[in-house]
């Protein structure tokens, strides 16, 4: 009965699937499919329109010398043709090798994969210690659990002007401090401070996400494998290593990657802190978005390469990070 | 989930005689604590919960003062704490242009990425297609294009299809991290509705479409507000794309409006922060009623390959 109705589907919409005179048994996987195809095709056309071509084009602009001087742009009735020239990899060169190169490209990759690796582990350890507390049998456990979740349910951009108050020179944080007869840095200023101040933002506005996802987590891992543990004696620390890590699994790994790709490519909280004033605290991505967007000329090429290079940094995180979880699974992980 | 505190004591048949000594006060060891355990879990619990209160609640305490540099003296803002912040932001600032052109932006953005996403998600959970991984590879990669990536290139189309400083251009742009991000949410949703019922559709003579539209769709429904809300968040608070391509003042969203203020009104902050708490507070609240489902929708796509 399926498969006429599939054959009549597959006919009417001319899809390679219906199509008579293949072997049945590859037909009928066709016609198990051809739904499937049909179904992801919207989303198939709007990647390719959205994101391909555009990501096609970036790379192309990546190979010139494009900039905001010498791109197609229209002046009030005049339109002016676009006149960079193709250059080959030059910009890759120049950026990965050429003069300057660390001051413009090394020193900041350096400064955010320190970025990323400490706000991930204070993302995931600081979740996971508050994630374990609000799993006991606590009382008022769910009025903390709605109050710490609120740096997530604020957004990024209303969050990041109360924390440019309390950071500023004057501002409740350096009252305190002084209050308490401790220096007072000047943390939208001095290079360590904005980088210490952007990552303590930063993990305010990610452990919510850590926390509630792996409490999901804690809950969902059986009660009587604790209980089974207990009665061969394990120690809480053994419970905890054996039973509740590994049963946290899958969804450490999912949370974990996401939040290096969320905390790599973070760019509010960086852009809205400090704006153009902290060129040393500048991440790729908002080092990027400087080259293109906030300087003049915008020097596109360089802005779309550097924006390459770092989806090819991720790219190969994620592969490899992939493997590493997959390495002696039956079920893959992700 | 209320906080009764039923006491759970572990029940005393356990047949194993290595259980340990003292069965009669044996503490649950998920369950409650010595008293100087669960102190201490109060007490970082409480000190977290300033941590995380504390921006916020400063944030709304200083847009309660009436000066811009109140936010240097927070104690003089206690003898005159006003509400004239609210109002000249609601009757004298571009307000409620704001609000419509993130409504429609975010609202946009929602439409359109739940619609097209809603299949996909249905096809990627139910179906091992060939080239199944690789769909979904290309849907998690998607998720870490750094906004430098596109922005170039979506700016040179925009501005050659005259989209800049438009609605639809803003729009077109959010589609496209929230179509994938939608898909993936919804195949977690999905994921989540026993194969049976598509089993019994089959049966009953639904095509895989018939089964989709009127057997999972209406069971979905609560994931696909879920995934409505994270695309409408997304775009929502979107900056790096919202403040480039949007360039009348009128059309900004709140995330480029919001920064306006430190230029444009000689850094008023107690406007800023008046504008700032009147934007979060929906949202929170929203946020609240869903968030728990988000993070399922979220993490769960990933965790059931």
């Amino acid at each position: 009965m399926t498969v006429a109705i599939d054959r009549a589907t597959g006919k009417r919409r001319g899809e390679p699937g219906g199509r008579p005179g293949r072997l049945t048994r590859l037909r009928q996987s066709y016609q198990r499919y051809w739904y499937a195809y049909a179904m992801i095709a919207p989303v198939v056309v709007v990647l390719g329109v959205l994101v391909l071509y555009p990501l096609a084009r970036g790379f192309y602009l990546t190979l010139t010398n494009a900039n905001s001087l010498n791109s197609a742009r229209t002046i009030g009735v005049n339109h002016i043709e676009a006149t960079y020239e193709f250059i080959g990899f030059d910009n890759y060169a120049d950026i990965l090798w050429g003069p300057t190169s660390y001051d413009r490209f090394w020193s900041h990759f350096i400064w955010t994969i320190v970025w990323t690796a400490l706000c991930v582990t204070l993302h995931y350890v600081i979740g996971l210690g508050l994630a374990l507390l609000l799993n006991q049998k606590l009382r008022g456990r769910t009025f903390y659990r709605l109050i710490l979740v609120l740096p997530w349910a604020v957004p990024t951009f209303v969050t990041v002007f109360g924390w440019r108050f309390m950071l500023a020179d004057g501002g409740i944080i350096n009252a305190g401090l002084e209050a308490l007869h401790l220096p007072a840095p000047l943390w939208l200023e001095d290079t360590f401070w904005q980088r210490f101040a952007a990552i303590m933002v930063n993990t305010w506005c990610g452990v919510p996400f850590m926390m509630i996802s792996l409490l999901g987590g804690l809950q969902s891992i059986d009660t009587s494998l604790y209980e089974a543990a207990e009665m061969d004696g394990a120690s809480a620390w053994q419970r905890f290593r054996y039973v509740t890590l590994p049963g946290l699994r899958s969804v450490s790994s999912t949370v974990v990657l996401l939040g290096v790709i969320w905390t790599f490519n973070q760019f509010a909280v960086i852009f809205l802190l400090f704006g153009d004033t902290a060129p040393e605290a500048q991440i790729l991505v908002t080092w990027a978005y400087y080259l293109g967007f906030g300087q003049q000329p915008r020097d596109f090429a360089q802005s779309a390469a550097y924006g390459i290079l770092l989806l090819a940094i991720l790219i190969v995180f994620t592969s490899v990070y992939r493997r590493w979880l997959n390495r002696d699974e039956q079920q893959l992980a992700i | 989930m209320s906080t009764t505190t039923v006491k759970t004591t572990a029940p005393a048949d356990s047949p194993a005689g290595t259980a340990g000594g003292a069965p009669p006060r044996r503490t649950r060891r998920r369950g409650e604590n010595s008293f100087a355990g669960s102190f201490a879990a109060h007490a970082i619990l409480t000190g977290a919960s300033l941590a995380a209160l504390f921006p916020i609640a400063w944030l709304v305490f200083l847009s309660l003062g009436p000066d811009k540099d109140d936010y240097l003296h927070p104690g003089r803002i206690f003898g005159k704490m006003t509400l004239d912040n609210y109002s000249f932001v609601l009757q004298e600032t571009p307000f409620f242009d704001w609000l419509v052109s993130t409504l429609v932006v975010s609202l946009g953005t929602t439409v359109i990425g739940v619609l097209i996403a809603a299949t996909t998600g249905y096809a990627v959970s139910r179906m091992r297609f060939p080239g199944y991984r690789k769909f979904m590879w290309v849907l998690l990669v998607t998720q870490m294009f750094p906004v430098a990536v596109l922005m170039v290139p979506m700016y040179e189309i925009l501005s050659e299809l005259q989209l800049i400083d438009s609605y639809l251009g803003l729009v077109l742009v959010y589609c496209s991290t929230a179509v994938p991000y939608c898909a993936w949410l919804l195949k977690g949703y999905f994921d989540t509705i026993p194969f049976e019922i598509d089993e019994a559709g089959r049966v009953d003579g639904l095509t895989p479409f018939g089964t989709f539209a009127r057997l999972i769709l209406p069971l979905a429904r609560p994931g696909l507000a879920v995934a409505a809300f994270y695309s409408f968040i997304t775009a929502f608070g979107e900056v790096a794309f919202a403040s480039t391509f949007m360039l009348s003042d009128t059309k900004y969203t709140f995330a480029v409006g919001l920064q306006s203020f430190v230029s444009e009104h000689d850094a008023q902050r107690n406007l800023m922060a008046a504008t700032a708490v009147l934007v979060a507070i929906p949202v929170s609240a929203f946020f609240y009623l869903v968030q728990k489902n988000l993070v399922t929708g979220l993490t769960a796509g990933g965790t059931k390959g």
